[in-house]
Formats: C-alpha cells, sequence, structure tokens
C-alpha cells in the first residue's frame, strides 16, 4: 500500500507516552496479588535503566526451563487501542519448561545412567541417562529399574499368567526368569531416556 | 480433637544410604559423622547389636569385623535431598506442615472426616514409593504426644501397635493410662538424661507419673518448659517448636511467611536471620556444622498458583558456627534455587553434619563473631562455591593441611547420586 502524502492527520511527532525502558514493551497477565510487587519492581527496573540499560538476564522472556509463567512472549505485535484490552493477549505462548516435560513429579524422579547395550533394541544404550519415576505402577510391558542380586538391572517387565520375567531387547541376553522362592523388588519405571548424539 | 501427626524417617542416614545401594539392605551399616569420628546412625541390624549412638568408629572396629559392618562416611549432600523429598511428598497430605528437623515432620490433621490410621499407612506407602525411605507416623493431640506416639508405632510396647502408625486418640483412658505407665519417662520429647535423672530422683519414672504430677511442682523445681510437657502429655497442645530441644543431629530454623514473599532479596533478609539463630544455637551447644540446607517452598493449596519447592545443601569448606560464614553459605544457596515468578510461603535453613567445636582444627577465618575483612569475606564464598561444586575439600585453608591428623577424613562416602551428574547410580 502506498503512503498517502497528506498534510494533516496521522502521528504528530513528539507526542504520545515515553518510553519508560528505552525498548518495546509487552503486555502481560499477572496474579492479581502479586501486582504491587511487579509494580514496584518495573519501577525499580526503569530507574536502574537510566543508569544501565541492560536487561537482567534472569528476565530474558525466552528461556528454557528458567522462565517463571508470568513472563510471556507474544506471539505477534499488535495496536492496543487505549482502554480496550486486545483479544490477541490471550493468545501468548507458554515459555517451554524440559523439568516439566521430563519430570512432572520431582520428588518422586530419579536420574540413573546405563551401563551396557541390554535394552539397545528399544532405544536405550549404554551411557544414557534414565528418567526414573517411582510413583507409576509398574505394569506389564513397561520399561522398569529392577533389583537383582543388590544391583539395579534396566529391562522390560513382562507379568503374564501369574509369571514375572524381565526381557531384555538384546538377542545376546537371556530372559531373567524368577524362580518361585525369589522376590522381584521393581526399584522404579523408567519414563524417559536421554541419548546424546 | 485436635489431631497432630509426627512422621519421621527411620534410621535415616542410613536409609537414604540404602535407597541407591540396594546392596546394603538386610546388613548391618552404620553413618559416620565427618572425619569419620563418630556414629550418627544405624541400620536396624546395628542397634540389634546393641551398638550406641555416638559411639566413636575406632571403639567399634572389633565388632565391625566381627559382624561384617559396613561404615559409610556422612553424605549430606545425598541427605538434604533426600530430606528435601520426603518433606514434600508428606506435605500433600496436609496444608499445615512444621518440618521440625531433617527427618521429622509435623502434620495438624484436626478436623479431617477420616480413619486417621489408614491415612497414616497411606503416607507411609507413598513415602516409601515415592523416595524409597521408611517413615513412622504417631498421631496425638498435642506435638508431645505425637512424638510419644511416633515412638509407640516403632517399638511394640502394644504389638497391634507398632505396625508404623499409631494414633493415641484412638485409645481409652485405660489404654493410655496402662501404656504410658510401661514407658520410661526419658521418653518423652524435651525430657533429656539430665531432667530424667532428676525426675527419677523425685519419684517420677514413667510418662503417666510425669502426666500425673502437679504443674506448680514441676515449674518450682524444674522450669517452664517442662511444665508446658506436662499439659502437652495431658492433651493441652501448647509448645512452640523452638522451645523444645533440637536433635543433636542438625538444628532448624524455617518460618512459613504471613504474607507471600516474591522477591530474592526479601527472602535473603529472611534467611540470614535463621541462619544468625540457628547459629547461635549452634555455639550455645558447642558444636560447628559441616553443611548448610537452605529451601523455599510456595503454598501447595494454592493450586491455581504456580508451585516451586527446591532446597540445596551447600557445604563448607570448614566446619564452622560463625554466623557470618554460615548466613554466606545460605544466601549462596538460596541464589542458586531462586527463582522469580512464585509466590513463596516458606523458606528455611538447616544446619547438618554437626560436630563437637573441640574436634575441629583452628581455623583460618573462624574469627567469633568478629566482622571479617571484605578480602577474607570474598575468599570465603569463593571457597564455599568451589566446593559446593567441586566436592568437600577440593580448596581448603592451610592450616588443615599442616597437621595431617586433622585432614578430613571420609574415606567411604556414597556418591551423591541425586545432585551430581557425573555420580549417578549405574543400571545394567
Amino acid at each position: 500500500m502506498e503512503k498517502s502524502q497528506k498534510s494533516h492527520g496521522g502521528a504528530r511527532a513528539g507526542a504520545g507516552r515515553k518510553p519508560k525502558f528505552g525498548e518495546r514493551t509487552a503486555l502481560m497477565r499477572v496474579p492479581e496479588s502479586a501486582q504491587p510487587v511487579v509494580v514496584d519492581f518495573l519501577n525499580e527496573l526503569a530507574q536502574k535503566r537510566q543508569v544501565e540499560p541492560k536487561w537482567p538476564s534472569h528476565l530474558t522472556p525466552v528461556k528454557l526451563a528458567e522462565n517463571p509463567p508470568v513472563f510471556k512472549v507474544p506471539l505477534f505485535n499488535h495496536t492496543i487501542q487505549a482502554g480496550f484490552p486486545s483479544p490477541a493477549d490471550d493468545y501468548v505462548a507458554e515459555s517451554l519448561d524440559l523439568n516439566e516435560h521430563l519430570m512432572p513429579r520431582k520428588e518422586a524422579t530419579y536420574l540413573l545412567t546405563v551401563s551396557g547395550d541390554s535394552m539397545i533394541g528399544v532405544g536405550i544404550h549404554d551411557g544414557d541417562i534414565l528418567v526414573v519415576d517411582r510413583s507409576l505402577t509398574p505394569v506389564n510391558g513397561k520399561v522398569v529399574i529392577a533389583i537383582l542380586d543388590g544391583q539395579f538391572t534396566v529391562k522390560t517387565l513382562e507379568k503374564k499368567r501369574g509369571k514375572i520375567r524381565l526381557l531384555p531387547a538384546n538377542p545376546d541376553f537371556e530372559p531373567i526368569e524368577l524362580k518361585d522362592e525369589q522376590e522381584l523388588q521393581i526399584w522404579g519405571v523408567v519414563t524417559k531416556v536421554i541419548h546424546s548424539l | 480433637m485436635t489431631a497432630i501427626a509426627l512422621i519421621d524417617g527411620n534410621n535415616f542416614y542410613v536409609s537414604c544410604e540404602r535407597v541407591f545401594q540396594p546392596e546394603l539392605e538386610g546388613k548391618p551399616v552404620v553413618v559416620l559423622s565427618n572425619n569419620d569420628g563418630c556414629v550418627v546412625a544405624r541400620s536396624a541390624e546395628v542397634k540389634a547389636l546393641g551398638v550406641p549412638m555416638g559411639i566413636p568408629w575406632f571403639k567399634l572396629k572389633d565388632l565391625a569385623k566381627q559382624h561384617g559392618i559396613i561404615a559409610k562416611s556422612s553424605n549430606y549432600t545425598l541427605y538434604g535431598d533426600m530430606s528435601q523429598r520426603m518433606h514434600s511428598v508428606i506435605a500433600q497430605f496436609s496444608p499445615e506442615q512444621e518440618i521440625y528437623s531433617i527427618d521429622e515432620t509435623f502434620l495438624d490433621l484436626t478436623g479431617f472426616n477420616l480413619d486417621l490410621v489408614a491415612y497414616g499407612q497411606e503416607i507411609r506407602q507413598r513415602v516409601r514409593q515415592w523416595t524409597g525411605i521408611p517413615v513412622c507416623v504417631g498421631i496425638g493431640s498435642s506435638k508431645t504426644l505425637a512424638k510419644l506416639a511416633n515412638h509407640c508405632a516403632k517399638k511394640s510396647h502394644v504389638p497391634s501397635m507398632a505396625d508404623g502408625v499409631t494414633d493415641l486418640n484412638q485409645l481409652s483412658g485405660s489404654g493410655l493410662r496402662e501404656l504410658f505407665s510401661r514407658i520410661e519417662v526419658g521418653e518423652v520429647w524435651g525430657v533429656g538424661r539430665k531432667i530424667q535423672e532428676r525426675l527419677v530422683g523425685i519419684g517420677i519414672e514413667t510418662v503417666q507419673q510425669l502426666k500425673d504430677s502437679s504443674l506448680s511442682r514441676i515449674k518450682k523445681e524444674f522450669n517452664v518448659v517442662l511444665a508446658r510437657t506436662v499439659a502437652e502429655l495431658n492433651g493441652e497442645s501448647c509448645l512452640a517448636m523452638e522451645e523444645v530441644a533440637q536433635p543433636k543431629q542438625q538444628i532448624m530454623s524455617s518460618r512459613s511467611f504471613g504474607q507471600p514473599v516474591f522477591l530474592l532479596e526479601d527472602l535473603n533478609e529472611a534467611v540470614v536471620s535463621y541462619s544468625s539463630r540457628a547459629a547461635e544455637k549452634l555455639r550455645h551447644q558447642n558444636h560447628v556444622a559441616g553443611a548448610i540446607q537452605v529451601f523455599v517452598q510456595t503454598n501447595p493449596f494454592k493450586p491455581k498458583e504456580p508451585q516451586y519447592n527446591k532446597g540445596v545443601t551447600v557445604k563448607l569448606l570448614h566446619p564452622t558456627n560463625n554466623t557470618f560464614q554460615l548466613a554466606e553459605a545460605a544466601l549462596y544457596g538460596l541464589k542458586r534455587i531462586y527463582k522469580l515468578g512464585y509466590a513463596y510461603k516458606k523458606a528455611g535453613i538447616m544446619l547438618t553434619d554437626l560436630c563437637p567445636t573441640d574436634q575441629v582444627p583452628i581455623d583460618l577465618f573462624s574469627g567469633f563473631d568478629e566482622p571479617e575483612t571484605a578480602r577474607a569475606k570474598n575468599l570465603m564464598s569463593t571457597l564455599d562455591e568451589i566446593n559446593a561444586k567441586m566436592g568437600r575439600g577440593t580448596v581448603r585453608s592451610a592450616g588443615e593441611g599442616i597437621q595431617k591428623a586433622w585432614a578430613m577424613r571420609s574415606s567411604n562416602k556414597s556418591n551423591a547420586f541425586t545432585t551430581d551428574w557425573e555420580q549417578l547410580a549405574t543400571a545394567i
């Protein structure tokens, strides 16, 4: 669209709000109880900015896993009509928190290192890190950490017709049958594998 | 009726070791204080051999050989993390939680319209499953009674009550009387050996006799705290945590905030004041601490608000009871765990890895509460930082190395299984 050459109307130089922070600002929603704190914080920030125009590192709006939920990144720019909240404000992207994704119940989550190739067939390699959630119930077909002879072992749990077996995922290894008097201790259920490429 | 539960981990340090070293299951295990000096935790098998708490390890060597006792050096990084997990699982069971020590938590269950014994078993089951730590639950109408109930849950004074949960509120008056007549007065919370001897001297030998004694007499001959204990035994809740001697193994200082706290500087203030309170207590009992745990929690009973609970244990370069050094370490830990954007409900610190002052060497920096020079300050926090990252003793004051006898021994320390990428447990 071509710009029309009108001599009046349009923006007046020097009109409107002065930027407080020396950069673009974004709208965000904050919990009501936190409002005074956030306002104080921003005022302080604005004052600091006069001296030191650097955005503190912990406030970078897009940052993996460090991002508190009150900071949101707008998906697109939009103009703001004074007094009317823009409906577009509701369309903001959440930041991604890898901790949340890998361990929704962190109290019950532990990390273990894999040694050996007995589970290579299900994508568990030597040296990988396993995410183990102890709050889950070990059911047939789950990959579990079991205790055998005082050692941690990672295998697929098979519960069939009252018989329990621990299955490797590698033809070079034998399934582990439980003898009748042997009690199997399951330490936790493996939920994720962290594998470096 | 008021219902307060005390939940604690059984042989907590040993249990933490066993979670990641299943080969220790069923074997006699002790955990030694820093420097591998004294026994600070015993597995059930070791208790059965009659090994007392606090005994120096060298005196145990023969017995250890004979029975295959396994000694682990203390690993407070691991215990601190497991403690954190245990306390947050327990917090799921009541909006009112008071963490009392590294392995003990009070929960208020008043008004819960439930079978509390079954509820207690549920708590035990969940903590066991999520963390691997076995716990016992004692319930009573005051903290002192909850403590006593917890003792009953472990010991079979009443065989039917010894399966890990005891609710004294469910006993009849005569049942309670009968039970308390069989428990020594020394088992009461806050009745130490000295007070026990004096009580026995005036004919008070059992819990029941203390419960029946006259308040005014106890106040006159002992002190107001013991008088309150008597009131508590009679079901009147009147003791604040602070007023009862902490267990010797750690010192805890924490509080819930009246209003949600958001900013690091406010938390800093709180943490510094907790540290100095705890350091005072530490000096009072002539101990030094080798590690300090700091933790923050949001309010789990406002599920709509974002939740964040985290704790970290900072190992000190050198055991100290210097307020300044402890506060510094706590602040360093807080900086590492603090996240902006949460409404914090509670913060606290816990001093762990305690040992008597006379068992540590003179330290270059341990000015007793004297203001430190700025350089020593910086040096101190840098050293802490290095040692927290690289493991205790990575950098030490020369004063430690001159006399080799003082060198920190932790010859049989397990891995930091939950806090260090390089030290995770291995599965084959």
